[in-house]
């Protein structure tokens, strides 16, 4: 898969957001004032060494999405290039990636954040369909 | 006639000399022949330091410490190159090591033998000095504080027969990234030089998006080669991803050397990354280094000769059984 012609097509809402927003409290955000049909799904992604759980989702084109990622051993990465997510993922806090894919495809996530002798297996995949 | 002087010839001389081929060692010719003479003093009216010939070998990837699968012999091949380094005719200068000088360990203890390990065998390439920066097995772990404490800075500067050397460090942040503090330091430390200065950076993990999903790529990788595009004389050497692989970005080339344990394949042809299986027929299998020459007179073309590891002692089917059988590649404290 061409990473160029991704990053041309795929146009992607992405933002950081803190772990405020993810518990809906403490930052104005209110999951009752957001109607239903614009909520995001929130998918609960943990890392460890060194693995990533679940290591596969299916994304729905168009449909958005917060990947709320967390770990409990040490620091991990959360790396997808031809979606420009690159992503820190520290113990005792969450880590909420929002993403809106507009372009299908499988994805490469790996771990960028060296974290021992089996890193260079540490990586899921990410669907996006139709 | 054409006048050897003109900008074309410059550049390309210069770029033949001192920014060549898989450089793996590099005999600059510049000082030999009149038109080399005449080139030589050019450059050093230009650069302040005429490049003198030289010759430097570079190696990659030694891996101290890891013993199989896929490679069963250990440190062998590293043990094997530095015998071929010592037997050159015409010695280095310089041994460039791209990281990963040693693998990972599960114990600090354990680690700091590994480098106790590559010390002593880097240790036996007679005349030369040994110039590294660190891979991510070096010191992704714990900040670069061990590969300090055995081999100095993960990053610096030197000048060398009127090149300059630049080592970065993209491995020691847990990321593959260089950052600003040490961007910004190499920017003033260039700032010194004219733009012809010939310049060879080294670093381990590639400075562009070779592979970004088998993590071959750095992540500010484009400010670096951004601020050394000012130079016309720039040549990157690099390694992690145990294979030869040319790139080049304006006029900055770019080099992976192959390691010195197992080699990974072709991302291109390949959708996995697996490194290839150990064949005890041919042991030392796209593993080793290279040696480009220049021809005497300064213009001269590239030739460039794979340098075979042998090992006669234990060639063949027979004496890689025999090393297998006895437990361990090697001899390294595990």
């Amino acid at each position: 898969m061409n990473s160029h012609n991704q990053c041309r097509t795929i146009a992607l809402a992405l933002t950081l957001v803190g772990a405020a927003m993810s518990t809906g409290s403490g930052s104005g955000w209110s999951p009752q004032r957001v109607a239903a049909a614009e909520q995001p799904q929130v998918i609960e992604i943990k890392a460890k060494k060194y693995e990533f759980s679940p290591s596969h989702i299916t994304l729905k084109e168009g449909a958005p999405v917060v990947l709320r990622l967390s770990t409990e051993d040490r620091s991990h990465g959360f790396f997808v290039k031809p979606l420009g997510v690159d992503a820190d993922i520290k113990p005792g806090q969450a880590t909420n990636v929002a993403i809106t894919p507009d372009a299908t495809g499988e994805y490469a996530v790996i771990c960028d954040h060296y974290c021992g002798l089996g890193h260079g297996n540490m990586k899921m995949t990410l669907t996006v369909v139709q | 006639m054409r006048n050897p002087l003109d900008r074309r010839s410059f550049l390309r001389i210069a770029g033949t000399s001192l920014s060549i081929g898989a450089l793996y060692s590099v005999f600059a010719p510049l000082a030999q022949g009149a038109r080399g003479a005449i080139l030589t003093r050019t450059l050093d009216e230009l650069n302040g330091e005429a490049p003198g010939a030289f010759s430097f070998i570079q190696l990659s990837d030694t891996h101290v410490g890891f013993n199989g699968p896929p490679d069963p012999l250990g440190t062998r091949a590293f043990e094997n190159a530095v015998a071929t380094i010592n037997r050159l005719k015409r010695r280095p200068e310089l041994v460039i090591v791209t990281g990963d000088l040693t693998h990972d360990a599960d114990s600090p203890d354990e680690h700091a033998k590994r480098y106790q390990r590559f010390k002593e065998i880097a240790g036996r390439i007679g005349g030369a000095q040994i110039k590294v920066v660190p891979g991510e097995n070096d010191a992704a772990l714990d900040g670069g504080a061990m590969f300090r404490e055995f081999m100095g800075p993960t990053y610096y500067s030197f000048d060398h027969r009127g090149v300059h050397f630049v080592a970065l460090d993209n491995v020691s942040s847990g990321k593959p990234a260089v950052g600003p503090a040490q961007l910004a330091w190499m920017k003033a430390d260039l700032a010194r030089f004219p733009t012809s200065a010939p310049i060879i950076v080294y670093t381990h993990r590639p400075l562009f998006d070779l592979k970004p999903e088998w993590e071959w790529f750095t992540s500010d990788g484009d400010q670096v080669l951004n601020a050394l595009a000012a130079y016309e004389n720039v040549t990157i050497l690099y390694g992690h991803i145990h294979r030869e692989n040319f790139h080049q970005r304006g006029t900055t080339n770019m080099y992976a050397a192959r390691s010195l344990i197992f080699a990974f394949p072709d991302p291109e042809t390949t959708a996995a990354k697996r490194p290839a299986p150990f064949d005890k027929d041919h042991p030392f299998q796209n593993l080793g280094l290279r040696r480009v020459t220049g021809e005497a007179g300064g213009g001269g073309e590239l030739r460039i000769e794979d340098v075979e590891l042998s090992m006669n002692e234990y060639s063949g089917t027979v004496g890689v059984d025999q090393i297998l059988k006895h437990g361990k590649g090697d001899s390294v404290d595990e």
